[in-house]
């Protein structure tokens, strides 16, 4: 490996852990301003929490007042709170009473199943889409697939979703409407995402693979002789995997935005659904260990997308 | 360019949808104004003359409800979305006319909200708005100001460093004439492109929260409430839900068509 494609990847790292750093200091600051606005005294609350609504007096709360500094000036008590944040330590949760770190590592492996699913399917799906219209630009394939991704930029994730429960399992009763542990149950929620995020893939991989198919160099090389798939293969697929991989990286934050939602509206028992449910109970450790997953699991697939962007493209991406 | 981009027709229909959406939600308050007035006896209610969607399962007015979340999702997004550009232009343009430490500190914000995806943000303000307008109106326009602030710092940077705007400073013109002779009139078109954008993502974010229940609250009428309380009677009124779900789906159509069909331009 050469100097500068250390160099390259030395960048990438950085920006990407000063991102997760930043973006975790956000985080804190906001569920720290969410604690602090919560209605009531926070000592009451925590006194209640540890000996019952029925024997919790002044005295009791002034108690776990002085003991965790709640009387502090507010500064102080966030340096405290990001103290604990930098040594891992995400508390227990406020209405299961089990650490937060326990819970979430629980539901991330359903997260991860639902979201690979649907992105195996968006790629199923809008890869082929994609290279059809695009090397057919204008053709059937194209118009069909424009079609489908302004319908589908009309229908969010939860109408989507809504429609497919009502039509597949309510009315022609294929799939089960919500669940998780049983076989057809990964059906709906995949199928609800991977569709969602396959209308852009496919129009992505269109516009590179036209890009690439009017470039000089690739006309060039079927001017000159080649046949056309040894210049696809040779010539195309690594330009048009550049391009695709990138707004791959873009797109990511759809992945997120419809776990959370997909999540809730089947009942699938991941990170999203637990967010969801953490912020219904202003359970705020959870709704920071929920969070902060979700933020540092996209900055992690963005690094490495980044990655991959550069062992496609070893010259690295062009200075802005 | 293929047939396909010439934007006539999707354009022209992008617009009369978003015009009649509008209509109906500034003309519907009117017409039909109580939404809140309940009729427990004519829960369920089939359509009408009087009442062309039947009425819910608290006997209330279909239409008076669907009209009046039209209109408080229209005007709340609106708002958001108007306030994000603001907010963003004019961190932008300060950040490209500081540069320094103001613009490392801006950028280095910007990064940091960028990886919290948007939805991310609302969510955790809905926690603090407990249904309030105004905390989930502050979420919803922090999570978007990044875009504005991204776009107006790239162009103003190359803007600001041409030689058009180095001859008006050395002509003696001010920040103000700058900003409006040589930065508004290129950065102006691309505001409108990405509020229409911004529009539909802020109508989509309102609702889907309101659909998972963490938005605004009942009984204020709001499109993903309305859908969440009609899909335990869809079997027997399936107006109830498919009301609200095609005026969203209509919205957002008329948002998506309004801009160029194509991914990248």
């Amino acid at each position: 490996m050469d100097s500068a494609r250390q160099r390259a990847l030395a960048r990438i790292c950085g920006q990407r852990l000063l991102q997760a750093a930043i973006v975790s200091l956000l985080v804190a600051a906001l569920c720290f301003l969410l604690v602090q606005q919560l209605p009531g005294d926070m000592a009451f609350r925590i006194a209640a929490g540890r000996y019952g609504y029925d024997y919790v007096d002044a005295a009791a709360a002034d108690a776990v007042r002085q003991e965790l500094g709640l009387a502090r000036p507010s500064w102080q008590q966030f340096a405290g709170w990001l103290g604990q944040l930098a040594q891992l330590q995400l508390g227990q949760s406020l209405v299961t009473g089990g650490a937060v770190l326990a819970e979430i590592a629980h539901h991330l492996g359903a997260t991860v199943q639902l979201a690979a699913a649907s992105v195996a399917l968006a790629l199923g799906v809008g890869l082929p889409l994609g290279l059809a219209s695009g090397l057919a630009p204008g053709g059937w394939a194209d118009r069909l697939t424009l079609g489908y991704s302004v319908l589908l930029r009309a229908l969010p994730p939860f109408l989507l979703g809504l429609m497919l429960m009502l039509g597949l399992s309510v009315q022609l009763g294929w799939a089960p409407a919500a669940g998780h542990g049983e076989g057809g149950n990964l059906l709906l929620p995949a199928l609800t995402l991977g569709l969602g995020l396959s209308g852009l893939t496919a129009r992505i991989v269109r516009d590179s693979v036209l890009a690439v198919v009017q470039a000089d160099y690739y006309r060039f090389a079927r001017s000159k002789g080649l046949a056309p798939w040894r210049v696809f293969l040779r010539h195309g697929l690594r330009n048009i995997g550049v391009t695709v991989v990138a707004y791959a990286g873009v797109q990511l934050i759809l992945l997120i935005e419809g776990v959370v939602v997909v999540e809730s509206l089947f009942a699938w028992p991941g990170v999203g659904h637990a967010l969801v449910h953490a912020i219904f109970w202003r359970d705020v450790p959870m709704i920071q260990g929920c969070t902060l997953l979700l933020a540092w699991l996209f900055v992690l697939m963005n690094t490495a997308t980044d990655l991959l962007c550069l062992a496609i493209d070893p010259r690295g991406p062009a200075e802005s | 360019m293929t047939p396909l981009t010439s934007r006539a027709w999707p354009q022209r229909l992008g617009y009369l949808l978003l015009a009649a959406v509008l209509l109906f939600a500034l003309a519907g308050p009117l017409l039909w104004p109580d939404y809140a007035g309940q009729q427990l006896m004519r829960f369920l209610e089939t359509p009408s003359l009087a009442e062309p969607l039947g009425r819910d399962q608290l006997g209330r007015s279909v239409i008076a409800r669907l009209a009046s979340a039209a209109r408080l999702s229209l005007w709340l997004a609106g708002l958001c979305v108007l306030s994000a550009a603001l907010l963003g232009c004019l961190l932008g343009v300060l950040s490209a006319w500081r540069g320094g430490w103001t613009d490392t500190v801006l950028r280095g914000l910007a990064d940091g909200v960028l990886a919290l995806p948007g939805l991310l943000i609302v969510l955790i303000f809905s926690a603090m708005a407990q249904g309030g307008f105004l905390t989930l109106y502050i979420g919803l326009a922090l999570a978007q100001w990044v875009e504005y602030f991204r776009m107006t710092r790239a162009r103003s940077r190359l803007l600001l460093a041409s030689p058009h705007v180095e001859a008006s400073r050395l002509l003696g013109f001010g920040p103000a004439h700058i900003v409006r002779r040589h930065l508004w009139p290129e950065l102006a078109p691309m505001l409108l492109t990405m509020m229409s954008f911004g529009l539909a993502t802020a109508i989509l974010a309102l609702s889907t929260l309101g659909f998972v229940g963490v938005g605004i609250q009942p009984p204020t009428p709001e499109l993903g409430l309305m859908m969440t309380e009609a899909l335990p009677h869809y079997s027997e009124a399936p107006q109830l839900l498919l009301a609200p779900v095609a005026v969203l789906a209509l919205t957002l159509a008329a948002l998506v068509l309004l801009r160029p069909l194509e991914v990248n331009s």
